[in-house]
């Protein structure tokens, strides 16, 4: 008994330990560059170029001060209401276009012709349709993410294995069970994927978008640091912080990989 | 005549291939009884799943009818299950999930009940709150036998199916399908390459042409079950198959 104890003990101890193991590259690499970018500026001596250290004070400041959570909060916001029109249009747009021939046929050149124009190219008409305000960037999300989840979606009906559809014809099913217990899990892994590029889309671009004509959100922030005073601690600070929501966002959507009705895809 | 359960008269079936048509089945014509197991042996890409999927309403033959029951196949239906050699258990739901795939789903208690009896009978107890990734193959093998036996199809379709497992799960299988089937008496039509799998199991073995597909030959297998495959009448059986399929 007490072996086995201490066996497990041994076992979580090892896996603990490999963890930490498996993190530690990468912080060393971050580390690597922090330092290498301190050691830039010291030795050039740039006036204007923040090191790291000035870098966490100037985003510290406006933590404090409370105005970084309202921007991150607003451009989360018109990410997260961007995106959900987008997957509550695509998902079920690509889940028919992926079942009839007929839609695919008539709807798939027009959005292959569509997907490949960076959503930075409908700024001007966003701002004409919507002016400045929420709703130009909320349209800008959906036009960047609702391409990607369509495509994902369709292909993944159309990426079905013959020998479930077969399977569920040969049982009879009504054609509600058909796609509530083939269909819909058979596509959910590729819904998934589509939703992991829509998601890193729609971040991208909201930050772009904020940069040219909002008052509030990250990118805003980045661009008034530059024109208030060359605070480029600021714009470094947001930066940062993009990339650090990005992380979390694709963290997010990954959680979804491990649903059982979606995890089947990655095993095996 | 009347007595069969299934009747294949006059089947033709062709491909449209590069090269023109193909065709590959050229006039079957065969009858199962109800309640017999039949195998159709033939040699690879002679047409076997062709005409399988012809009989069980897969596929259209281009000429020849074939009935079920007296009345013509008008598409698969759950009279008629397919188990097939790569097999389609669902991925994404439970074994109980999977067995009750087919049933109507309002009477949830009975179906229940239903897929826990058959899941007893493949010697899935256990098994079934488990997802089919962690299942081997033998168990998903089970798992599609007992998920087509809970809906009661009178007849069982089945096309290779233990030639994916490995050479003893696969000698495992064929007693538990026999044992199966002393208890369910279902209709057996069973496409196979392996000579000894239809010695050992079927009641009748008919040997199929190279493509294009015709029926070569017939057995009647008059032994006694359990069969021993070493005793001198199935290997007499066997050579006389081997022979017509030129070997």
């Amino acid at each position: 008994m007490a072996d086995a104890a201490l066996a497990a003990a041994a076992l979580a101890a090892m896996t603990r330990r490999r963890r930490i193991a498996r993190l530690a590259s990468p912080i060393a690499v971050i580390a690597l560059v922090v330092a290498l970018w301190w050691l830039v500026v010291v030795g050039t001596e740039s006036a204007i170029f923040p090191t790291p250290w000035q870098v966490v004070a100037g985003a510290w400041e406006l933590a404090v001060d409370g105005t970084l959570w309202e921007h991150i909060g607003a451009s989360l916001f018109r990410v997260g209401t961007g995106f959900a029109l987008a997957a509550a249009v695509a998902i079920p747009l690509g889940l028919w276009m992926g079942w009839f021939g007929g839609a695919y046929r008539a709807l798939n050149p027009i959005f292959q012709m569509l997907r490949p124009i960076s959503p930075i190219a409908w700024i001007p008409i966003a701002i004409l349709w919507f002016g400045v305000g929420d709703v130009s960037p909320i349209f800008l999300i959906f036009i960047s993410s609702v391409f990607p989840m369509v495509v994902q979606t369709t292909s993944g009906v159309h990426g079905i294995e013959r020998r479930y559809l077969r399977a569920a014809a040969n049982f009879g099913v009504s054609r509600a069970v058909l796609f509530r217990r083939v269909v819909i899990p058979a596509v959910l892994p590729e819904v998934v994927v589509g939703m992991r590029i829509g998601i890193g889309v729609a971040w991208l671009v909201v930050v772009a978008a904020e940069m040219i004509a909002l008052r509030s959100g990250l990118g805003y922030l980045i661009m008034d640091s530059r024109n208030a005073g060359n605070r480029y601690d600021l714009v470094i600070a947001s930066m940062v912080i993009i990339g650090l929501i990005g992380l979390c966002l694709d963290g997010a959507t990954r959680l979804l990989e491990r649903l059982p009705t979606v995890r089947w895809r990655y095993v095996r | 005549m009347s007595a069969s359960k299934i009747a294949v008269h006059g089947v033709r079936k062709a491909f449209a291939s590069a090269a023109g048509v193909l065709p590959v089945i050229e006039g079957v014509s065969l009858d199962v009884a109800d309640g017999e197991f039949v195998a159709i042996v033939g040699p690879s890409g002679c047409g076997k799943s062709t005409l399988m999927n012809i009989v069980a309403g897969f596929e259209t033959p281009d000429a020849g009818t074939v009935t079920v029951d007296g009345a013509a196949q008008r598409g698969p239906s759950p009279k008629g299950i397919v188990i097939s050699q790569h097999g389609s258990v669902f991925p994404w739901l439970t074994v109980q999930q999977n067995l009750m795939f087919g049933l109507d789903g309002e009477h949830r208690r009975e179906d229940a009940a239903l897929a826990d009896h058959y899941a007893a009978m493949v010697g899935l107890k256990g098994f079934e709150a488990s997802y089919p990734r962690e299942l081997s193959g033998g168990m998903l093998k089970r798992v599609e036998l007992a998920r087509a036996l809970v809906v009661k199809p009178e007849v069982l379709y089945m096309d290779e199916p233990f030639s994916a497992l490995d050479a003893l799960m696969n000698l495992r299988m064929r007693n538990e399908l026999l044992r199966i089937l002393d208890e369910e008496r279902h209709t057996v039509l069973l496409i196979t390459h392996d000579v000894e799998e239809a010695v050992y199991m079927a009641d009748r073995i008919l040997v199929l042409s190279p493509r294009p597909a015709t029926i070569q030959a017939t057995f009647a297998v008059d032994l006694p079950r359990p069969r021993r495959l070493p005793s001198p009448e199935c290997q007499q059986l066997r050579e006389a198959v081997l022979k017509e399929l030129g070997l």
